[in-house]
């Protein structure tokens, strides 16, 4: 088996065609559980974890499991190897020995490319700093697509830290390979979208966008709404912080200006940027969302493993 | 004329900023060549550029990595020599990659911790000549 892995770095990494293979397989995968309970018996998941995140690791682990496969690894630096001072190419290095294919959180930007550089595996980028997530963008575009029908007409509102806000971005640069999506950013002055998102991105490839202070002015025009939650360690003050993180709170209120059809995403976990009383609104699919996390994993599993069921 | 007297085998870098040879020598790695004169020229007399430098160097044509040159500046002159006598002119690009000349600046980047990583950058702009980190994309401002 000398055949390069292929790995996950970026989201765009996948072309549109590639993504809408992805995707119609982990449709399949959600109509057809049964048939997939065992595409992966005998292989090994390895998540290496060197900052802890709880949902996107068991979002892994739960998507190898799903599929008759095993997982191992370790979910914080304090316990992997890297505290003794391994460096991430020795690991894995040695991981590729132990598994089929792994996924790899790091704090530091890169450091999933550096792995994938190492290894015989394929290597998925479960986050690397403020820098990619790729699996959450492409669990955003599979939700969209899976709720809506299609990834195309949408008023798209993404409301929140879109400053500092990674998913965001992400998102954006996913969004724009598709017909017809205008945005409506959402943000206080002090946490608007970055220059090099809106001039490079957006107005390079003149995508329609345009940028509100207030959630309520936003609501009645949105097909998606993208909440994210604004992070306390990005203000310089707790003064700042406890000023702003109530301009965009979602409540049931609110909810009444947004179309019937609207849809409600959130990358989670929320701290209080979602009323709970939201969540029995037929319109709040963010935990659906953790769903179709779910099924774009294992889609993505087994296209890296070249697995055909 | 250019005075290339001397050099059997080697470069002649012509109309370098006056200042940048010393960086150049530098970068090009001249001082680890185990054999073959380096001649710096400073400050020379340039109808085109007012002041200028010049590096002479003799050595085998193919052992300098000429993609550092175009980084720093690609206005600059390169003269094949062979026998004293100049037998090409070779006119410089912006390197679509950079390896281990300049040093990204992120302090979250993975190569700030692993110092053993090549520093690697990718053109990403011609335009704008903008160069990011291979490994956390982060744009190299000088
Ligand atoms: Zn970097």
């Amino acid at each position: 088996m000398d055949k390069k892995p292929r790995h996950l770095m970026n989201p765009l990494d996948f072309s549109v065609e590639e993504l809408e293979s992805l995707m119609d397989l982990a449709k399949d995968i959600e109509a057809n559980r049964e048939k997939y309970a065992h595409a992966c018996a005998g292989k090994k998941l390895a998540t290496l974890f060197y900052e802890p995140s709880t949902r996107t690791r068991l979002s892994f682990e739960a998507a190898m499991l799903n599929l008759g496969g095993s997982v191992l690894g370790f979910a914080s630096e304090d316990s992997s190897s890297a505290a003794k001072g391994e460096s991430v190419s020795d690991t894995l290095s040695v991981v590729s020995c132990y598994a089929d294919i792994c996924a790899i959180r790091h704090p530091k930007e890169g450091a999933p490319l550096v792995a994938s550089q190492h290894a015989s595996i394929p290597v998925i980028n479960a986050g690397d700093g403020g820098h990619q997530h790729p699996t959450q963008t492409l669990t955003d575009l599979l939700t969209i697509r899976s709720l809506d029908g299609k990834i195309e007409n949408l008023v798209i509102g993404l409301c929140g830290d879109l400053k500092f806000g990674r998913t965001v971005h992400s998102l954006i640069n996913a969004l724009i390979r598709y017909p017809n999506i205008r945005f409506v950013l959402i943000s206080p002055p002090e946490l608007r979208i970055p220059d090099y998102i809106r001039e490079d991105v957006l107005i390079k490839n003149d995508i329609p966008f345009e940028e509100v202070i207030k959630l309520e002015e936003a609501m009645p025009s949105l097909d998606i709404l993208y909440m994210t939650r604004v992070q306390k360690e990005r203000f310089f003050n707790e003064e700042d912080y406890l000023r702003m993180k109530g301009y965009y709170i979602l409540d049931k209120k609110k909810m009444t200006l947004a179309k019937d059809n609207m849809l409600v995403l959130h990358p989670l976990p929320r701290v209080n940027e979602i009323s709970v009383e939201v969540d029995e609104d037929p319109r709040a699919a963010y935990f659906r969302q953790a769903q179709y996390g779910v099924y774009i994993r294992m889609a993505l599993i087994l296209t890296l493993l070249d697995i055909k069921v | 004329m250019l005075n290339i007297s001397g050099i059997q085998e080697g470069y002649v870098l012509d109309h370098i900023k006056a200042g940048m040879s010393l960086r150049i020598y530098h970068d090009l790695k001249l001082d680890k060549l185990t054999k073959g004169t380096v001649a710096i020229i400073m400050n020379a007399v340039s109808n085109k550029m007012g002041t200028k430098d010049i590096i002479k160097v003799e050595c085998p044509v193919d052992a300098i990595d000429l993609d550092i040159l175009g980084y720093i500046d690609h206005n600059i002159t390169v003269n094949i020599i062979k026998d004293d006598k100049i037998i090409e002119k070779r006119a410089l690009t912006l390197p679509k990659e950079i390896r281990n000349v300049i040093k990204c600046k992120n302090p979250r980047c993975i190569t700030s911790i692993e110092q053993e990583l090549d520093q690697v950058f990718f053109l990403s702009d011609p335009d704008t000549e903008t160069y990011r980190c291979k490994y956390c994309e982060t744009a190299y401002n000088n």
